[in-house]
């Protein structure tokens, strides 16, 4: 079971905020983001065209990153915390 | 980790008061000569909008371990004895507080030095996500200058 969660702006894009997927794995977040792109085809471009941030357990990953059952993959739009 | 570390960085809901935050600082080391506060508050006029409300959202756990690399990289690479990283989430009106940064160190110039590199690192490497409401809606900040 793989966890996915989104944030901010991508939660409406991805039209939720965190899902559960039994899929088989090992896989790439590439991969991955062929299966995102089934239910929400506009964050499947966004993962490829790397338009946003992603991490694997809390530490920042790419497309290439490699996923196994259990981890939990975000998905983060660039960040704005803190003031100008 | 001890907890006392851990305490030194925050993400809450609640406000903070800045008095108590420097005077807990100021009980780290009978050494500190100078400290360097960086606050940041909502400001209302935004990209020549009126803001009526500010909304912060960050992603538990990982917001935290960002703020405490940020101390820990802060103390070692600038030379200060310490740093504590509060950052509020959830609403937040006009004027309230959002962050505060406290370096404290022997001498003024690494804890200006080690505040101005905290803040800007905090932007770019912490999971922090800003959503303004203005007269035309909702908006979720995405530039990180």
């Amino acid at each position: 079971m793989i966890t996915l969660k989104y944030f901010a702006s991508l939660k409406a894009i991805a039209e939720k905020e965190e899902e559960r997927l039994d899929i088989e794995n090992p896989i790439t977040i590439d991969q991955l983001s062929d299966i995102i792109s089934k239910t929400a085809p506009k964050m499947g471009i966004m993962i490829r065209e790397k338009k946003v941030l992603i991490s694997v357990n809390q530490e920042m990953a790419s497309v290439e990153t490699i996923i196994y059952d259990g981890d939990e993959v975000a998905f983060l739009p660039p960040f704005s915390g803190g003031t100008k | 980790m001890s907890t006392t570390t851990f305490s030194k960085v925050r993400i809450q809901l609640e406000d903070f008061s800045v008095t108590d935050e420097i005077e807990a600082m100021k009980k780290v080391s009978r050494n500190i000569g100078g400290i360097t506060t960086f606050l940041g508050t909502g400001r209302e006029l935004s990209k020549g909008e009126n803001i009526s409300k500010l909304n912060f959202e960050h992603y538990p756990k990982m917001a935290e371990k960002k703020l405490e690399e940020i101390r820990e990289k802060a103390i070692k690479d600038y030379g200060i004895i310490d740093m504590s990283i509060i950052h509020r989430i959830g609403p937040i009106d006009i004027g309230e507080n959002i962050v505060l940064i406290v370096a404290v160190g022997e001498h003024r110039k690494e804890t200006f030095v080690a505040c101005e590199w905290a803040i800007a690192e905090l932007k770019r490497t912490t999971p922090i996500w800003k959503r303004e409401t203005t007269t035309s809606g909702e908006v979720w900040v995405q530039d990180t200058p």
